[in-house]
C-alpha cells in the first residue's frame, strides 16, 4: 500500500453522465420542514412524473406541493404566464392558506424564459401571500443543491431587524403573563447567563427538528446561542440577519446559501467541516468555539465516548473499502468519517466541488489520510458512470455508496452496494447520529454477512465477450 | 397551466423507454438534462432488475442552451454503439428537448455514418402523447423500420409457418403483471396448438423483426401497446390481428373463438369448443366460483372500477357479468380512447367516467361508497382514507404489485387470480353478517372521513354512543348521511332523535 502522497488531493472532472435526482426533489423534504409553505414546481410531466415516484408514498398524505403543469398553450406563449399563474395560486391560497409559496423554476422555466423572478413581486403584491422563486432545474444543478437554490432566495427574506413588537404582544398576553411572571423571568435569566456573550449566530441548512435540538444544545454546553435557523420550522419564523452576523452551515451543499449570507446580508461565514460523524461535529464545534474566542469543553472526551460506542459497528468495516460513485455532495464528509473508521477510500465521485465553501472539510478529508496512513482518494467531478463502473470492476471495492439506478445491477454482480439517498432523508448529524451513519453503511455488509454461506454471489449469467 | 398532484399516465418518453428497453440489446439515449433518467430506477426497482438499464441521457446542461448538443448526441450515440455494441440505438427526446428544437433527426444521421448498430429517432411529441400512446408508436416504428430494412436487402422471409402461428405484441417491461400474462398466453397457445412466433417487445431480438410476417395471425392482449404495430402488419401482410382481451371467462372463450375462425379462414382445421368448455368448468375455478354460494353474498354489492382501457373494461365484465355485482360507474383515463371505453362497458355499469384528474375520482368513490374499489395504487389510498377495500387492477402500480410469485390476469389461470383478487377486497360473506347481527367488533371513536368532510356538527354524547353502536364498516356512511341530513335542515346540534329522522329520511 502506498504512503500518502504529501502533494494534497487529485481532483478530475468527467462528463457528468450520472445518475443523481433532480433538485426539484427538495420539495419533498422542505414542505416538511416549513410547516406553512406550499411548493409549486412549474414543469412538465416528466417533473410530475419524478416527483410522484421518486417521493413514493409521502404523494398520499395531501403533500403542500403540487405541480403547475405547462401545457403546449404555455410552451407556445399563447396563453399568459402571469394570468395562468395567478389562477393556480389563488386557487392554492383559497384551498390550503399557505404563510408562503415557493416557486419552484425547472429546465423549461429556463428555455422558455419564463422570468419567475419578475413575475413573483406582481403576484405578491396582489394576492398578499409572499412568493419565493428558485430555480431548482436539472440544466444547473443536481439534487440535495435544490434545497441550497430555495435556502439562497429565503435568505433574502429573513428580517434584517429585531422586529420591535415584543412589546406589543406582551401587553396582549398580559394576563398570562401576569400569572406566571415571576417564574417565567428567573427561567430566562438563567438561561441567558449560561451563553457566553458573543456576536449572534444563525445556523442554515434544513434538518429533521430533532436534529436541530441536538445540535442547538450541543452549542449550548459551550456556551454558544443559536439565535435562528435558516429555515425554521415556519416561514413567519425566518431568522433576523443584521450585518455581522456569524452564520455557519450544516451541510456541504449550501454553497449559493452561504454566497448570499455573505455578499448580500453581509453576514461572517465561519468555514468548518460539517457536524457529520464524531469527529466532524467536534471540528465544527471547535472551530465556532475558536471564531468566538470560547475555549471549548470536555469534546475530547465525547467524542471519545462516541468511538466507543461504535466500535461494534467499526470493526465490520475496519481494513475494508468503499467507493462513492456521487451523486448527493455528502461525499466527501462522509468519506472523510469512514476513513476515520478505518475505512480506505479509492474514488470520491461528486457532482460539484465547491472547493471554497468546502475547504475546511477537504483539509480535514486530507489530515484524515495522514493520520489513518491512508493514500487520498481521487476526487471525481461530474463523474461518468459508466467509466465508473469499469473502475469497480477493476478495484472491486467492499462496498459501492450508488444511486439506485445501479445498486441492483451491482448487487446481482456480487458487489455490496448501499443506496446513497438514504443517507440524505436519514438523520446523519451531530454526536448522536454517528450510529446511524454506521448502521446505514454496515448494513448491507451485516446482510450479506448473514448470507454469505449461501453462495449466491453473483446471480447474473456471464455477459459473453463481443 | 394546470394544478396537478398525481398522474395516471407518464410522459411520452417513459413509454419510448419501455419499449427500447423491453428488446434485448436496444440501448436509448435520452437528449434530457441531469435528474431525468428516471425511469433507471423505476426498472430497477420495481422489477428487481439485475441488469443495468440500457439507458443513458446525454445530458443537456447550461452548455448545450447556449450552444446546442453540437458534437455532443452524436458523439454519445458512437460511444455507446462502441461500448455496449448494441443492435439498435434510440435517440429518446424528452419534454426539454422537444422545446429546444434542435435537429435530432441529423445527429442520429451523422450517427449512423460511424455507428456499426442502427440508429433511430423517436418520433414521439411530448406535449401531445403519453406514456402509452408513445409506447405503442416507438413499438409500431422499431416493427416498421426493421421490416423496410429487410425488405431493402431483400430478406424478408416469403411465406407463413407451417402449423398455426402467433405473435404476442404488446409485452413490455414495467407493465403491469406483463411477465406473468406473457407466460400464460404462451401455455394457452401451446394448448392450443399454436406456435408461438415472436413475442415484442419483451425478450425480443431486433434482427427478428423481419421474421414477423411468417405468422398466422397476432395477438394484441392490452387495447394500450401494440395495436399499431399489429395494424402496420395486417396492412404490409394482410396477417388478421385479435384486440381480444382474454381477460375474464366470458372474455377468454371469445378470445379462442376469434384464433379459431381466423386460423380456419387460412386452412387450418380448429374446433376448440370442447377445450374452452372443459376449461372453463374444471380447470378455472372461476365459473364454477360464480355458482358457489360464496358468490351469491356478492350479489347486488356495489363497485367502482377505474384504471386503464384494457384492465378497467374487462374487471368491469366479469364483476357485471361473472359475478352479478353492481359496477356503480368504471372509468378510464386513458380520455384519447375514451370512445372505445364506453363503448365496452356502458352495457355493464350505471355510468362511465372519464378523466385523468385523481381528486375527480376520489369524489366520485366518496360520493358513491362502494363496498370495494377496483383501481390504481390512487385508488387504493382514496380506499384507505375512505375505509373501502380495494383491488390494484391497472398501472400506475408500486413495487408491491410485481409480485414474484405467478399472478398472471389474462387465460384461465388469471381467471383464478381475479376470483381471488376480487372475493378477498369484499368484507368476507360470513362475517359481514355477523358483525350485522352483533354490531360490529368494537365500539371505539369513530373517525371522520371522506375525502374533504369538514364535520362542523356537535354530536350529544347519547347521539355518539348510539353511533358507536353502528357496525364499524357502515358506521362512517351512517354518520355522514346523517350530518348531510343535518346540515339540509340547519341543525347544528345531533340528537339520538336528529340520527334516527336522518334514517328514516335518507336510509342511513
Amino acid at each position: 500500500m502506498t504512503v500518502a502522497q504529501p502533494e494534497g488531493l487529485n481532483f478530475d472532472c468527467e462528463t457528468g453522465n450520472y445518475h443523481t435526482f433532480c433538485p426539484i426533489s427538495c420539495v419533498a423534504w422542505l414542505y416538511q420542514k416549513i410547516e406553512d409553505s406550499f411548493f409549486l414546481v412549474i414543469g412538465t410531466k416528466t417533473c410530475g412524473y419524478f416527483l410522484q415516484n421518486a417521493m413514493g408514498v409521502m404523494i398520499f398524505a395531501e403533500p403542500r406541493y403540487a405541480m403547475a403543469e405547462l401545457e403546449e398553450g404555455d410552451i407556445s406563449a399563447q396563453l399568459n404566464d402571469y394570468e395562468e399563474l395567478k389562477r393556480l395560486c389563488v386557487q392554492i391560497k383559497r384551498d390550503r392558506n399557505p404563510s408562503v409559496i415557493v416557486w419552484i423554476g425547472t429546465c423549461t422555466t429556463e428555455i422558455i424564459k419564463m422570468d419567475l423572478e419578475g413575475l413573483a413581486p406582481k403576484l405578491e403584491a396582489e394576492i398578499g401571500i409572499p412568493i419565493v422563486v428558485a430555480r431548482a432545474n436539472g440544466l444547473d444543478y443536481a439534487f440535495t443543491q435544490g434545497e441550497d437554490t430555495v435556502l439562497a432566495a429565503m435568505a433574502a427574506r429573513c428580517p434584517d431587524k429585531t422586529p420591535v413588537v415584543e412589546a406589543e404582544k406582551h401587553e396582549r398576553n398580559a394576563i398570562a403573563k401576569l400569572l406566571n411572571f415571576g417564574k417565567k423571568k428567573e427561567e430566562v435569566q438563567a438561561e441567558e447567563s449560561e451563553y457566553v456573550d458573543h456576536p449572534p449566530l444563525v445556523l442554515f441548512g434544513s434538518l429533521p427538528d430533532p436534529v436541530v435540538t441536538q445540535l442547538t444544545l450541543e452549542l449550548k454546553k459551550q456556551g454558544i446561542k443559536v439565535s435562528g435557523w435558516l429555515p425554521a420550522k415556519r416561514f413567519t419564523e425566518l431568522p433576523v440577519l443584521e450585518e455581522g452576523y456569524y452564520v455557519a452551515g450544516v451541510n456541504p451543499f449550501l454553497s449559493r446559501t452561504a454566497t448570499t449570507l455573505m455578499r448580500r446580508r453581509k453576514c461572517k461565514l465561519i468555514g468548518a467541516p460539517f457536524p457529520i460523524g464524531p469527529d466532524g461535529s467536534r471540528a465544527w464545534i471547535e472551530k465556532i468555539c475558536s471564531v468566538f474566542g470560547i475555549e471549548p469543553k470536555g469534546l475530547e472526551e465525547r467524542e471519545k465516548q462516541i468511538w466507543e460506542n461504535l466500535e461494534d459497528y467499526i470493526q465490520l468495516i475496519r481494513g475494508k473499502s468503499v467507493f462513492f460513485m456521487g451523486d448527493n455532495l455528502l461525499e466527501i464528509s462522509l468519506a472523510r468519517f469512514l476513513i476515520r473508521c478505518g475505512m480506505t477510500c479509492p474514488e470520491i465521485g461528486i457532482p460539484y466541488m465547491d472547493k471554497r465553501y468546502q475547504a475546511a472539510e477537504l483539509a480535514m478529508l486530507e489530515k484524515t489520510c495522514q493520520e489513518m496512513g491512508v493514500p487520498l482518494p481521487r476526487i471525481v467531478e461530474k463523474p461518468d458512470n459508466y467509466n465508473q463502473i469499469q473502475r469497480i470492476y477493476e478495484l472491486n471495492p467492499d462496498l459501492v455508496i450508488t444511486g439506485m439506478a445501479h445498486a441492483n445491477p451491482l448487487e446481482a454482480r456480487g458487489i455490496n452496494t448501499k443506496w446513497s439517498v438514504e443517507f440524505t432523508f436519514a438523520q446523519i448529524h451531530g454526536f448522536t447520529n454517528a450510529r446511524d451513519i454506521l448502521e446505514l453503511v454496515t448494513r448491507p455488509l451485516r446482510r450479506n454477512n448473514n448470507l454469505k454461506d449461501l453462495g449466491w454471489d453473483k446471480l447474473v449469467k456471464e455477459e459473453a465477450k463481443v | 397551466m394546470k394544478l396537478a398532484y398525481w398522474m395516471y399516465a407518464g410522459p411520452a418518453h417513459i413509454g419510448t423507454l419501455r419499449i427500447a428497453s423491453s428488446f434485448k440489446n436496444v440501448h436509448a439515449i435520452m437528449h434530457a438534462p441531469l435528474g431525468d433518467d428516471y425511469f433507471n430506477v423505476m426498472r430497477s426497482m420495481l422489477e428487481r432488475e439485475r441488469d443495468f438499464t440500457p439507458v443513458t441521457a446525454s445530458i443537456v446542461d447550461r452548455h448545450v442552451l447556449a450552444r446546442g448538443s453540437q458534437e455532443r448526441v452524436v458523439d454519445n450515440i458512437t460511444r455507446k454503439d462502441q461500448e455496449e455494441r448494441p443492435d439498435l440505438i434510440v435517440l429518446t427526446p424528452t419534454c426539454t428537448s422537444s422545446i429546444l428544437q434542435e435537429d435530432l433527426q441529423n445527429f442520429v444521421d451523422r450517427a449512423q455514418i460511424e455507428a456499426k448498430g442502427d440508429v433511430m429517432l423517436a418520433d414521439v411529441n411530448h406535449y401531445r402523447v403519453n406514456e402509452l400512446q408513445a409506447a405503442d408508436r416507438t413499438l409500431h416504428q422499431i416493427v416498421q423500420y426493421y421490416i423496410e430494412k429487410a425488405r431493402k436487402q431483400g430478406n424478408l422471409p416469403e411465406g407463413k409457418t407451417e402449423k398455426p402461428s402467433v405473435n404476442i405484441i404488446g409485452m413490455t417491461t414495467l407493465g403491469f403483471h406483463n411477465q406473468h400474462d406473457c407466460m400464460e398466453l404462451k401455455k394457452l397457445m401451446a394448448d392450443l396448438g399454436i406456435e408461438v412466433n415472436q413475442v415484442i417487445p419483451e425478450g425480443a431480438s431486433v434482427q427478428n423483426l423481419k421474421n414477423l410476417p411468417k405468422a398466422w395471425f397476432n395477438l394484441v392482449p392490452y387495447r394500450e401497446v401494440g395495436l399499431m404495430a399489429a395494424k402496420y402488419l395486417e396492412q404490409e401482410f394482410g396477417t388478421p390481428y385479435i384486440d381480444i382481451t382474454p381477460m375474464g371467462v366470458v372474455e377468454t372463450a371469445r378470445c379462442i373463438r376469434k384464433i379459431q375462425q381466423v386460423i380456419n379462414a387460412q386452412g387450418g382445421e380448429v374446433d376448440y369448443e370442447e377445450f374452452i368448455n372443459e376449461q372453463t368448468l374444471y380447470v378455472s375455478q372461476a365459473a364454477w366460483f360464480s355458482r358457489s354460494i360464496d358468490c351469491q353474498n356478492l350479489t347486488g354489492k356495489k363497485a367502482v372500477v377505474f384504471g386503464d382501457n384494457t384492465h378497467a373494461a374487462a374487471i368491469t365484465k366479469i364483476l357485471a357479468r361473472e359475478m352479478g355485482i353492481h359496477v356503480v360507474w368504471a372509468g378510464t383515463y386513458c380520455k384519447y380512447d375514451a370512445d372505445w371505453f364506453r363503448e365496452q362497458v356502458s352495457e355493464y355499469c350505471d355510468e362511465v367516467i372519464i378523466s385523468d384528474d385523481n381528486g375527480a375520482i376520489g369524489d366520485a368513490i366518496a360520493r358513491v361508497e362502494p363496498s370495494a374499489i377496483f383501481g390504481t395504487q390512487m385508488e387504493r389510498h382514496v380506499g384507505k382514507r375512505l375505509d373501502i377495500p380495494c383491488g390494484v387492477i391497472a398501472s400506475p402500480i408500486h413495487i408491491q404489485n410485481f409480485p414474484i410469485g405467478y399472478k398472471p390476469f389474462v387465460g384461465y389461470e388469471g381467471t383464478n387470480q381475479i376470483v381471488d383478487l376480487i372475493y378477498n377486497s369484499f368484507t368476507l360473506g360470513m362475517e359481514d353478517h355477523l358483525l350485522e347481527i352483533f354490531g360490529g367488533h368494537d365500539t371505539k371513536e369513530v373517525i371522520t372521513k371522506g375525502i374533504s368532510a369538514d364535520s362542523d356538527l356537535g354530536w350529544t354524547k347519547e347521539a355518539q354512543a348510539e353511533l358507536n353502536k353502528v357496525p364499524g364498516f357502515v358506521r362512517g356512511k351512517v354518520k355522514r348521511n346523517t350530518e348531510k341530513f343535518a346540515r339540509e335542515r340547519n341543525i347544528s346540534q345531533i340528537t339520538v332523535e336528529v340520527m334516527y329522522a336522518a334514517k328514516e329520511a335518507v336510509g342511513a
